[in-house]
């Protein structure tokens, strides 16, 4: 268990391995991570600043990776949240689940991300090809995700 | 009342300033009321706070909303709907 917030790239391979070692009673892992892409709503992305609330955002990550060990039996979980500026293809966030079938795995992964989504308080601004900025705005179909939980 | 008060994004950009102590009078109870008074404080909050059904706020590192009491407050934090992930 646990979450974290980082400015540096984070290894999903190592990742794994360090929150399942010696444990045998884990049936099935799953791991999401998301990355930065090229372009959003027809805009080409050159780069992307990550801002946060430190010390809420830990805290927040903390009460939703709890939420998710209350509603499934999750053997291990993991949040991982990077900040500062990335590019096109880079890590941005990285989220573990490990349970004795693959059914609360999956379920507690998508949970996890659509409610980090939602409430964990990071901003996302965009640097386009052109050199313009932009602060990213959150999207409906974010809270229709975390709604149906 | 002192108050710690911290601004994020494009809140951060047009207040000016990431954080700030100021000394909440006496009948601003809520989020909401707080909101209106620092409208009131110059051009830059106006702006900052032109959209105040979509500013969201935290007292104290925990999401709250507009009707949300001051009480015991010791850290307010407002910002723009979040975009992580």
């Amino acid at each position: 268990m646990g979450v974290r917030v980082e400015r540096e790239d984070f290894d999903v391979g190592a990742e794994v391995r360090r929150l399942t070692a010696g444990r045998t009673d884990i049936g099935a892992i799953v791991t999401f991570t998301g990355t930065v892409r090229d372009g959003n709503d027809g805009a080409a992305i050159a780069g992307m600043t990550l801002e946060h609330y430190p010390g809420m955002t830990e805290a927040e990550l903390a009460r939703v990776e709890a939420e998710a060990g209350k509603r499934w039996p999750l053997q291990a979980s993991l949040i991982v949240h990077r900040v500062g500026t990335l590019k096109p293809g880079d890590n941005i966030v990285l989220v573990v689940t490990a349970s004795a079938h693959r059914a609360a795995a999956f379920a507690a992964a998508e949970f996890l991300m659509d409610y980090l989504k939602t409430r964990a308080p990071f901003w996302k601004k965009e640097t386009h090809a052109d050199g313009s900025e932009r602060w990213v705005e959150s999207r409906d179909s974010d809270d229709t995700a975390a709604a149906r939980w | 009342m002192p108050v710690k008060l911290l601004y994020f994004a494009w809140v951060r950009e047009k207040t000016g300033k990431a954080e700030e102590i100021v000394d909440v009078p006496a009948g601003v109870g809520t989020v909401a009321e707080l909101v209106a008074w620092l409208k009131g404080l110059g051009p830059e909050y106006a702006e900052a706070f032109a959209r105040a059904d979509v500013i969201r706020a935290a007292i104290d590192r925990t999401h709250v909303k507009p009707t949300a009491s001051l009480a015991g407050a010791r850290e307010i934090a407002f910002f723009p709907p979040v975009t992580g992930g």
